[in-house]
């Protein structure tokens, strides 16, 4: 029995470790190869940057000689708002469907996660046409309400599950503390969900950082390119400068990768908490 | 300390009455208990004297002020829930302090109020801890903390001790006892258990189906039950209710007669408690006993009469009885409990 259990756990790692490795494996090439020169990157695509292989110039011509900055600070600024909005709202409307009873409560509550079954992008150019109507095109709040709408279905969703699991115990006894409803929300609701407010977080972060199909409809411009986009100035119509795309790839894993690392304590609370009491 | 009174009050949720016309006056400084079987509408009581749910109907005044258009937090209640309701993410001395840091009553006097009360309860220890660092009857004791800290006029608690294990709640039941005599709040106590409701109450109001069956001091209610539910809730183990029959001005069981009664005749059921059972070569209650469970000090006897009724008697422990074997019991007929068969109380 025992020496069954052992077989056993040592070969679901062995598939995990597999496919670990498979998951990393075109991340790692991306980021050995951006720190080689494009010689060596066509020589010899999975050696190593040693040697004469080794170039800082890929990351030379993207932090020094480009808007990629800019670009990246954009990134930053679309997915960091569009995020606070995404759980702002979506914790908010959660708590009102979990906590509340109104007319209506259960449509509503269908009705904002309805939109997981409807991919946005099948609204695009209805969307499009009213971010021209409202004169936003080309600007970074086009892409922040579009995401914002984009993540709170999935968000909504989520919350709602937790939402309801907090004690009403708790909310009353704040009530009769003289809490207003507003700072029940926050200052009793709020830190007793921090878990699943960061596994919110990651999964709603992800997809607006990694998005080319929105910044390159509706805010293509010069100054309001995000990361994505603009890394395609680097893939010219005859040429391609290799080095350059992976360097700005490798700088654009960074913020996930250090939002993760933040969130992540969180998230595997977040994960267990709803299984075991507690 | 003030008053608390409750006048024709009503409460639905959609079609469905749940309290049903509630009037109750309660003293200054009383500690009253609400009993009643799972789902009979005590929490919802309670929680419309807190604010905590709407009033359908009637009217609910505080120290003479009527409250019933108030927010919870301006009613001068405080409320202790059975799941403690702590906040998870503050220590003790954080629990304690929060309604006061939101009133915005100054540091010093706050400082001063979460201290009282943790002497009182002995938190002093545990000022720093979280409430998951806490064993149930330390939370517990915060949760109540907690309402000493505001000083209310009147204290409600919600089955506050149902989630602790034998011993600790008969721990608890005493210190809240000595808690009420220290404070002289007006108390209201909810609870399922009437061992609880006895031993506590100034008064006792039992409630079933959201209405009130009766209502008086726990000896009134032992002595003088106003129906048959009152009379089974009350006293434990619960009351024999046995069939019978009044015929002129006897009460007659099987063809016995039992007790006195005046002016009913036909069906009755005639209440015994099983304490008020004893062994007697004179006995008119001859019983097989089928079952019989041995306490120490005292034992449950449980018998059969010759038309199948059963009953318990409590006896003596020292007592040896044999199951199979017929006894004669005997009870004083002052009490002897008989009621009609709608369970209205007949007899004085
Ligand atoms: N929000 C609500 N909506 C609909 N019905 C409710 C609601 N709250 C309570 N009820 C109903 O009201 C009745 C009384 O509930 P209540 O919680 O007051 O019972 P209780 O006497 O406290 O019972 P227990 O001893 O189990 O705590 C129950 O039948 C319950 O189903
Ligand atoms: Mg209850």
């Amino acid at each position: 029995m025992l020496i069954r259990e052992r077989i056993s756990s040592v070969g679901i790692h062995l598939i995990l470790i597999a496919y670990s490795l498979l998951a990393l494996f075109p991340l790692g090439l991306v980021v050995i190869n951006s720190l080689k020169s494009k010689k060596a990157i066509f020589r010899d695509p999975v050696g190593m940057p040693i040697g004469d292989a080794f170039s800082w110039k890929g990351y030379d011509s993207v932090l020094t000689n480009s808007d990629f900055p800019m670009y990246f600070g954009n990134s930053l600024i679309v997915t960091c708002v569009s995020l606070f909005f995404i759980l702002l709202f979506g914790a908010m409307a959660s708590h009102a469907l979990s906590e509340y009873r109104f007319r209506g409560d259960t449509f509503i509550g269908l009705y904002l996660i309805l939109g997981i079954m409807v991919p946005i992008r099948l609204g695009t150019v209805a969307l499009l046409q009213l971010i021209v109507d409202l004169n936003l095109a080309n600007t970074l709040t086009a892409l922040i309400l579009v995401y914002t709408a984009q993540g709170l279905p999935i968000a909504i969703f989520i919350f709602t599950e937790f939402l309801r699991s907090v004690s009403r115990e708790i909310k009353d006894s704040a009530r009769i503390d003289g809490l207003s409803e507003y700072r029940i929300f926050f200052e009793v609701v709020i830190p007793l969900v921090r878990p699943v407010i960061a596994t919110v977080a990651v999964f709603s972060m992800i997809p607006i950082w990694n998005d080319l199909w929105f910044p390159l409809i509706l805010s293509p411009g010069d100054e309001t390119r995000t990361v994505t986009l603009g890394v395609q100035q680097f893939i010219g119509q005859y040429t391609v400068n290799w080095g350059a795309v992976l360097a700005s790839l490798s700088v654009a894993i960074l913020p996930v990768l250090i939002m993760y690392i933040i969130f992540s304590k969180h998230l595997i609370r977040g994960i267990t908490s709803g299984a075991v009491k507690g | 300390m003030a008053t608390l009174e409750l006048s024709g009050v009503k409460k639905s949720f959609g079609d469905v009455g749940v309290i049903k016309d509630i009037n109750l006056q309660v003293q200054d400084g009383e500690l009253i208990v609400f009993v009643g079987p799972s789902g009979c509408g005590k929490s919802t009581l309670l929680r419309m004297i807190a604010g905590l749910e709407t009033v359908s109907a009637g009217s609910i005044s505080i120290a003479g002020n009527r409250v019933d258009h108030l927010p919870p937090a301006r009613r001068g209640i405080a409320m202790v829930f059975q799941s403690y309701a702590l906040y998870p993410h503050k220590d003790v001395r954080g629990n304690l302090g929060f309604a006061l840091k939101h009133a915005g009553v100054p540091a010093a006097e706050i400082n001063q109020r979460v201290s009282k009360a943790a002497e009182i309860l002995e938190l002093e220890p545990l000022m720093e801890r979280k409430p998951r660092e806490l064993s149930g009857g330390q939370r517990q004791r915060v949760a109540i903390g907690r309402a000493i800290v505001r000083e209310p006029d009147v204290f409600l608690f919600d089955e506050p001790l149902s989630n602790l294990d034998a011993a600790l709640r008969v721990h608890m039941r005493v210190e809240i006892l000595k808690l009420h005599q220290r404070l002289g709040n007006t108390m209201v106590y909810v609870t399922h258990d009437q061992v609880e409701a006895m031993t506590l109450a100034d008064r006792i109001v039992v409630i079933r189906d959201g209405e009130v069956e009766q209502v008086g001091t726990p000896l009134e209610l032992y002595r003088h039950p106003a129906n048959a539910f009152v009379a089974g809730f009350i006293g434990s183990p619960a009351m024999n209710l046995l069939d019978a029959q009044c015929v002129g001005d006897k009460v007659l069981v099987g063809d016995q007669p039992i007790c006195a009664a005046n002016g009913v005749a036909g069906a009755v059921q005639l209440g015994i408690r099983p304490e008020h059972l004893s062994l007697s070569e004179e006995g008119v209650l001859k019983g097989t006993v089928s079952v019989f469970e041995h306490l120490g000090g005292e034992s449950f006897v449980h018998l059969q009469l010759p038309d199948e009724q059963t009953f318990v008697a409590k006896l003596d422990g020292e007592l040896s009885i044999t199951p199979g074997q017929t006894y004669s019991l005997s009870v004083k007929p002052e009490h002897c409990h008989v009621f009609d068969t709608h369970g209205h109380r007949i007899n004085n």
